[in-house]
């Protein structure tokens, strides 16, 4: 596997504000790498020093083994698709994408033949002479990708693209830019605070809290096996508790929670009895009304407070019988739980396998 | 309805009144008159001649030439000057000051044109201020005489139409996405390519309208070319007060007044033409 970006110990600080703190990764070549954060956590920062657009304050940044140290932007094997894209309103379609190709020095006939091909490739094709005005904003975004792929770039990067279009375009656009990177091999550096972007498109996804990386890792085990806190609560829906540990080995603890009630669930380290936790528990980690022959499960009541009707995505509002705190518990919708009304008293389970637990600090 | 056209009407009028009794009324008045002849015996008739004085005497129309060469000289030099003003203002300094940069550069028009050419008179005569710094140095020998020359004329001129450049590329500027520059960089431009193909295009309307603005101002000017360009800098302007004052021939005065604005004119449309930028759009 060859490495098309690698970042090593970047450094960055405005004034007294340290944007992006020591952090290093390695891409490797075709893959699509996701940096996802919320707004102000330093990945645009990262990204632009990966431009050449800012400069680190310490640290390397290698692309294909080459160091950037020092290198201007219009000299590096990377191009960035900025989050309003910057298409260049004075030009067309053609003159746009054929841009980067003309500061090259190319002829005209490999221009004309590379921007043809190119605009074939985005499901373009005729559309060299439109304005840039005259476009809907997914074709706009294509012909931002167009133009920058036109350049070959060792890596692509791209500034939260999706950011403006309406959610049922940006749900399209999701899976296309997904399509297109597989089709063209790219690699594609992504930074979005859209967490479902991030899962949906990324091959790994790191996720960036306060100028540092939590975690890098594969889209499933960073739902299913978040490693920090942060990660937990930012990457999906999450419900959590704080409590004490009463018992525990080296794969399980039981758990008392503030209001009394007792959980087991699986730890990912030791803990000694009585040190404080957080539990994490996923809203489809939890079962509404289960089975009474499931005997492993976690059990307690809960008030029904409401229900958020969303399609697919329906939950309960819930608060446990004795506890003054909300939950929120998948609600399939399958017809069989028609019966819950507000204010209903139900049983939830949950398997010990799916608690997500972090010692407090 | 009535009672809104009243109310448009009462509203419109000084200006209607101002536009017709001062700038109409007085331009017919001046076409009327350009078109009349007085005899040496004193009789007045219609007539071309004072039309055609100014293409039979070479010094009229040479003169006309010269402004209109070094009007279109001096917007061009302005042009050079403010743009990189304008882009340090807008998009390198930090926001905080570009205020007061901008007050900066309003200062010098607080005083009148009158004081402000003094003032660069007291610094360029022969006597002056520069003179006597560089004989201090050792650098000269001998005073120069700076003022009276073309070049410190249109240095003059320059500086008086700075501002009315600078304050339409700065608005210009100001709407230019930073993005679109960082992108020509990031897509391989150097430094000329993103001037020409990026910074340039977006500030047109702005340029075209700066242009007009310091082109109608310099080639109507007359108090700078008259005091720092000396006798051997003629300015067209100068022709018509001469003719007006001097002369007391006000028919051939109206006559080269017209001149200049058919001049004026048809130069601004060929402006327009060569940028294809359209009027509406630049005045905007």
């Amino acid at each position: 596997m060859q490495i098309a970006l690698s970042v090593k110990q970047v450094t960055k600080a405005f004034d007294d504000f340290v944007a992006v703190n020591n952090v290093s990764f390695d891409v490797a070549d075709g893959s699509f790498f996701s940096i996802l954060g919320p707004s102000g956590c330093g990945k645009t920062t990262l990204l632009r020093m990966i431009a050449g657009l800012t400069e680190p304050a310490s640290g390397t940044i290698e692309i294909r083994g080459k160091s950037m140290l020092g290198i201007s932007p219009n000299k590096r094997p990377v191009n960035l698709i900025f989050q309003h894209l910057a298409l260049f309103p004075m030009m067309n379609v053609g003159e746009n994408i054929a841009f980067g190709l003309r500061r090259r020095g190319e002829t005209k006939a490999i221009i004309n033949k590379k921007v043809k091909t190119i605009l074939e490739r985005v499901d373009l094709a005729g559309f060299d002479s439109k304005k840039i005005d005259q476009l809907s904003g997914g074709q706009k975004q294509r012909v931002a990708i167009a133009r920058c792929l036109v350049l070959e770039p060792a890596v692509l990067l791209l500034d939260e693209p999706l950011g403006a279009l309406d959610l049922k375009l940006r749900e399209q656009m999701k899976v296309e830019l997904k399509k297109l990177q597989a089709k063209v091999g790219t690699t594609f550096v992504y930074i979005t605070h859209d967490q479902s972007e991030a899962l949906v498109m990324s091959d790994q996804v790191a996720v960036m809290n306060q100028g540092v990386f939590e975690q890098i890792d594969t889209p499933q085990n960073l739902y299913n096996h978040p490693e920090t806190p942060f990660v937990a609560q930012f990457v999906g829906d999450n419900n959590a508790w704080s409590g004490r540990i009463r018992k525990c080995d080296d794969k399980t603890a039981e758990i008392e929670t503030a209001e009394g009630t007792r959980f087991h669930t699986k730890v990912r380290v030791m803990l000694k009895p009585g040190a404080e936790v957080d539990l994490f528990l996923r809203p489809e980690a939890m079962l509404i009304q289960p089975d009474p022959s499931l005997t492993r499960l976690n059990r307690f009541e809960v008030i029904v407070k409401d229900l958020l009707f969303d399609g697919a995505n329906s939950r309960l509002l819930a608060h446990p019988l004795h506890a003054d705190m909300e939950l929120l518990i998948a609600l399939p919708q399958t017809r069989q739980y028609d019966y819950i009304q507000k204010n209903d008293k139900i049983e939830i389970g949950w398997d010990e396998k799916s608690g997500i637990c972090f010692p407090r600090n | 309805m009535r009672h809104r056209q009243w109310a448009l009407f009462f509203f419109l009028s000084p200006v209607v009144l101002w536009l017709f009794l001062l700038i109409v009324l007085p331009h017919i008045d001046l076409l009327i008159m350009s078109f009349r002849y007085e005899d040496f015996d004193g009789q007045v008739s219609w007539s071309f001649k004072n039309y055609l004085n100014f293409f039979k005497e070479p010094i009229y129309w040479l003169t006309f030439v010269r402004t209109a060469i070094y009007s279109i000289l001096v917007t061009f030099l302005t042009f050079v000057i403010a743009l990189p003003v304008a882009f340090y203002i807008t998009k390198v300094v930090n926001p905080k000051y570009q205020g007061f940069l901008l007050v900066l550069l309003l200062l010098p028009f607080w005083v009148s044109e009158l004081v402000r050419v003094y003032g660069w008179m007291i610094l360029l005569r022969e006597s002056g201020v520069i003179n006597h710094f560089l004989l201090k140095l050792g650098i000269l020998n001998q005073p120069i005489e700076m003022l009276y020359r073309d070049a410190t004329m249109i240095l003059g001129l320059v500086y008086t139409s700075m501002l009315f450049m600078v304050v339409p590329i700065t608005s210009v500027l100001d709407s230019l996405d930073n993005s679109l520059i960082e992108a020509a960089y990031d897509l391989g431009a150097n430094m000329w390519t993103i001037l020409f193909k990026i910074i340039i295009p977006h500030a047109t309307p702005g340029i075209v309208s700066g242009s007009i603005v310091v082109f109608m101002l310099t080639l109507g000017n007359y108090l700078t070319p008259n005091l720092m360009g000396g006798k051997n800098s003629l300015w067209f302007t100068e022709q018509i007060y001469n003719q007006f004052i001097a002369s007391f021939n006000w028919n051939q005065g109206s006559a080269f007044g017209f001149l200049l604005l058919v001049l004026s004119s048809i130069l601004v449309w060929l402006g327009l033409k060569l940028t294809r930028q359209d009027l509406k759009k630049v005045v905007q």
